[in-house]
């Protein structure tokens, strides 16, 4: 069976999965932004801010950059593999679901032998 | 890993596949291993789809599923999940045996996405296309930012913890 979960996708979900890393996302996709910006727009510490963007680095949503003492953030190379990353998430359940489905099918196919066989005596 | 895996057809594993086909519709295709008449019985009869409509990998549970299969006929699936339930609503719009099936999602805020599942009998197999179209583009954006889906939105995000959970478990790789 296709591993479907891959390191990468694994680092995007967890990326996403706070709402702070979320709003950052959302943020930037408006303008880019320091550190500090960022900081005080979420009420947050410094070194919270920096942990998160951190996370979203990792998982190449955002990158960085410093100019003289300001840290610039930016959307990362990800951005648009966003959508592609729910669209597996959806294609898995609907895979799981189908299995499952397959299974109820065969059963009927099964039962529909045996009552037709039954049915000719 | 495991080698015992006989009741799986392994050879002719069939994979899902999901495409965003326009701004506003989404679509699932598959092949099922059997004739339409035998999977669009599956998809009708309650006590067949709840079996497998809530997959057994997920952490949910379909508490209870009225389906009145018939146009205008309304049908209301309850899942649980930790204690809490969600409810999925709404009416078939059009019911063509065996092969057409099309009902509308009226739990949501914004309201308005229409399924269309058709059953393409191929030789004994079914091809299975699911047609989500959505209200609007934005109504399909917001599905994905929120990671919901027409379908089971809490059960994604319950995915997404799950995944977390698993890859925190497997470690970093």
């Amino acid at each position: 069976m296709v591993q479907y979960a891959s390191g990468r996708l694994d680092a995007s979900f967890a990326a996403l999965s706070d709402a702070t890393r979320r709003g950052v996302l959302e943020r930037l996709g408006r303008a880019d932004a320091s550190i500090t910006d960022l900081a005080v727009t979420f009420h947050m510490t410094l070194t919270g801010m920096r942990k998160h963007v951190g996370v979203l680095e990792q998982a190449e949503l955002v990158t960085t950059e410093k100019v003289g003492r300001v840290r610039t953030c930016r959307l990362g190379p990800r951005r648009l593999e966003e959508e592609t990353a729910w669209i597996e998430r959806y294609r898995h359940l609907w895979d799981s679901r189908l299995d499952e489905l397959d299974k109820v099918v065969e059963e009927l196919k099964r039962k529909e032998k045996v009552d037709g066989l039954n049915a000719r005596e | 890993m495991d080698s015992t895996r006989e009741s799986e057809p392994t050879l002719m594993k069939n994979k899902a596949t999901v495409e965003r086909k326009s701004e506003r519709e989404l679509v699932v295709t598959r092949t099922v291993d059997g004739p339409a008449r035998i999977v669009f019985e599956a998809w009708t009869k309650p006590e067949l789809l709840e079996r497998w409509w809530a997959p057994k990998s997920f952490p949910i549970s379909l508490l209870s599923c009225e389906t009145d299969v018939r146009v205008g006929g309304r049908y209301r699936l309850v899942f649980g999940y930790e204690g809490s339930t969600m409810e999925f609503f709404g009416r078939y719009l059009e019911v063509t045996p065996h092969s057409r099936l099309v009902w509308t999602n009226d739990e949501g805020d914004d309201g308005g996405t229409v399924t269309t599942v058709t059953f393409e009998d191929t030789g004994g197999k079914t091809l299975l296309v699911v047609h989500d179209l959505y209200p609007s583009k934005e109504a399909l954006d917001d599905a994905i930012a929120s990671g919901s889906t027409s379908g089971m939105p809490e059960a994604l995000e319950q995915l997404d913890e799950l995944l977390v959970t698993l890859g925190a478990s497997e470690g970093r790789s």
